[in-house]
């Protein structure tokens, strides 16, 4: 019983890891609630037509009207579609052959193909499986009424950048960004946190260095460690998962190098924010670690999220740099199709470093 | 050297240091002395600029310890109250990197904190948190050490070392002294008063009287007895019936009584009341009064007043 009365003493004197106790389950399981919605709406969605006739008109209004597709323009040829693709701005395009019309109306087989992004495989198969109904269904209606023939008019499914539908390209981007996120961030915050709790702080603030230069040598073993760590994955999904990176390796490692500086000046600020070791791990984890998972497009497309979780996703780091990977490692982009994402990351990173390097005190509280 | 003025420090309701004032020249060995919880901790730690004061000033070297906080933190050696090293780094690692910290070497300083590193010598390759008490003070120190300060402060350097770490801690110290050092050690033990040049008593946010422990001791005013008897706790139920009594309190094995009359000898009048109460075996003698009756005595003064 005393036991249990101190214990309880424990965990209310440590407010703040009650609160993260108790307020996390309340977040996750809203977030989790809400972003576990496997169902698609309003996907964008270009469309490549050769035909330009009625039926294709028809077809193409029938798809957008069904909910699950946005309307993301006319691309005019194989390369619009690669470069549509490469700047992320459509999911799919579904390009309609030659004489639609005219071969719908005789009973000859029609061509038509849906191309999708499998970059992301598991919105790339359920977008597919929706246009493929949608076009069934109207196919099966339109030779009901003319009184046409069925012949075999499947549409043709193209898998872009990921034909086997393998997971691993899915989850390679994915763990990547989780990994130097958890490295950088948990370790540095915890490590600067750990310095206060055994009062060496104490010493390193009497001592004639900057705050710059106590948080660069605390950081930069971090920046090495996390570093090694992501060409090691990368070397892994090529050796073992046989995942290309189609773009150039330097700019990735770039793109790599900036966003662990961004994971590290968050670790900084945490333990700016935190007295001890085991707040700062609690921090870091919940605040860093499990909204990456959830929200930022890994596992669960941001797409189908409801829009505040949409904005929230907005503000996690790991949201853009999984889109950079994507574009270069396995769309084979340069800097100018993830040239908005660099540049988000680059302005977080100018902030967080700056909001940290403010708010690390030269004197004891 | 080491300048305070009128430093006043508060945390909340606390009152932690209220006006206190006192200085420590070049080659002096300086101690503040009071109890836990009397404001020693935020004295050092606002004259190693680590804390603010509300108001007063401090100045190292002439330098104000907030507005050129840079340069007065290359001028001090500063060694916390908490073991402050890195546990997990060997004792030449440490060392190392408190001498790169200051921009100086350990090659560099070595002959200069020999004295006091000798004895970890063996040790060096040791990791800094499996050393003893005593050594791992002495690591402390030599690290505070390593780029020459001007002023050296302690925070309760010796809590937690056993006696014969002590003593030899403050004999490393007065030779410190020689390099022309301003030493300033905080310490809960008064016994240790004895061993600085001057001291300052500090009690709830306050200084004493400052002066060498010698003139300390010498400024008691009172006739002081140590009486002891049979029965030590019948004792400390009887004295306080003694009709003319000032004080009396427990010191070692004894009692140390004031009487309220001064320059009256009470032995044999105690020893009489004593045995009156049915004591044996008593002593009554006249003792010589230490850092400790002073500060008893100060103490009382000040709650009477």
């Amino acid at each position: 019983m005393n036991i249990l009365q101190k214990e309880f003493r424990h965990i209310f004197r440590d407010y703040r890891t009650l609160l993260i106790i108790i307020g996390m389950p309340f977040a996750q399981t809203l977030i989790f609630g809400y972003a576990i919605s496997t169902d698609i709406r309003y996907a964008p969605v270009a469309v490549l037509d050769y035909s330009h006739d009625v039926e294709t008109a028809r077809l193409r209004s029938r798809l957008f009207a069904s909910g699950y597709f946005r309307d993301a323009g006319e691309v005019y040829n194989n390369d619009g579609i690669e470069q549509a693709f490469r700047r992320g701005t459509v999911k799919m395009v579904v390009v309609f052959g030659d004489d639609f019309a005219r071969r719908l109306q005789t009973g000859q087989g029609v061509s038509l193909q849906l191309i999708a992004d499998a970059s992301e495989a598991n919105t790339a198969h359920l977008l597919t499986g929706y246009a493929q109904a949608i076009v069934a269904t109207f196919l099966h209606e339109r030779m009901a009424e003319g009184g046409y023939t069925a012949t075999g008019i499947a549409p043709e499914i193209t898998m872009r950048y990921n034909p086997a539908m393998q997971s691993a390209y899915t989850f390679v981007p994915g763990i990547i960004c989780l990994l130097l996120m958890l490295i950088s961030c948990i370790m540095t915050s915890v490590s600067i946190a750990r310095e206060k709790e055994l009062g060496t702080m104490e010493a390193l603030l009497a001592s004639p260095l900057r705050p710059t230069q106590i948080i660069i040598g605390k950081v930069l073993p971090y920046l090495v460690i996390a570093f090694v760590i992501g060409l090691l994955i990368l070397a892994i999904g090529a050796l073992v998962f046989h995942i290309p990176v189609r773009g150039n390796l330097f700019l990735l490692l770039g793109e790599c190098l900036l966003f662990i500086l961004l994971a590290l000046s968050i670790g900084i600020l945490i333990s700016t924010l935190t007295r001890t070791q085991q707040t700062a791990m609690m921090v870091s984890m919940f605040a860093m670690f499990l909204p990456t998972l959830l929200l930022s497009g890994f596992i669960y497309p941001v797409e189908n999220m409801p829009w505040p979780l949409q904005w929230l996703s907005a503000a996690m780091p790991p949201r853009w740099f999984i889109i950079i990977i994507k574009t270069i490692m396995l769309k084979g982009g340069g800097l100018q199709h993830c040239a908005k994402e660099t540049l988000i990351l680059a302005a977080m990173t100018f902030v967080f470093l700056s909001l940290s390097i403010r708010n690390f005190n030269v004197r004891l509280k | 050297m080491i300048a305070v003025t009128n430093i006043s420090k508060r945390y909340g309701a606390v009152q932690a240091l209220s006006d206190v004032r006192f200085s420590v020249d070049r080659g002096e060995l300086f101690g503040l002395i009071g109890p836990d919880g009397a404001g020693k901790t935020s004295l050092l730690r606002i004259l190693a600029t680590l804390l603010l004061p509300d108001a007063g000033e401090a100045t190292i070297d002439g330098l104000n310890t907030v507005a050129d906080y840079r340069a007065v933190r290359r001028r001090i050696g500063y060694m916390p109250g908490r073991f402050s090293l890195y546990r997990d780094l060997t004792v030449e690692e440490n060392l190392r990197f408190f001498a790169s910290i200051f921009g100086t070497t350990v090659r560099e300083n070595e002959a200069f904190i020999r004295p006091i590193f000798a004895p970890l010598e063996p040790f060096r390759r040791r990791r800094a948190g499996a050393l003893s008490g005593g050594m791992k003070q002495k690591l402390a120190l030599s690290c505070a050490l390593i780029h020459r300060p001007d002023a050296l402060l302690l925070d309760e350097p010796t809590t937690g070392v056993d006696a014969l770490s002590r003593k030899e801690f403050w004999e490393m110290l007065h030779e410190l002294k020689q390099h022309g050092i301003a030493i300033l050690v905080s310490t809960p033990y008064m016994d240790e008063a004895s061993r600085c040049d001057r001291v300052a008593l500090i009690r709830r946010g306050q200084t004493g009287q400052i002066d060498t422990p010698q003139q300390v001791v010498a400024q008691f005013p009172h006739r002081l007895f140590a009486v002891r008897t049979d029965n030590a706790y019948r004792l400390a139920c009887d004295l306080p019936s003694w009709p003319t009594l000032h004080a009396a309190y427990p010191f070692g094995a004894c009692f140390h009584v004031i009487d309220r009359r001064p320059h009256i000898d009470i032995s044999a009048e105690l020893t009489a009341f004593l045995h009156q109460r049915g004591h044996s075996a008593v002593e009554c003698l006249p003792a010589t009064p230490t850092m400790e009756d002073c500060f008893m005595e100060w103490m009382k003064r000040d709650e009477s007043e």
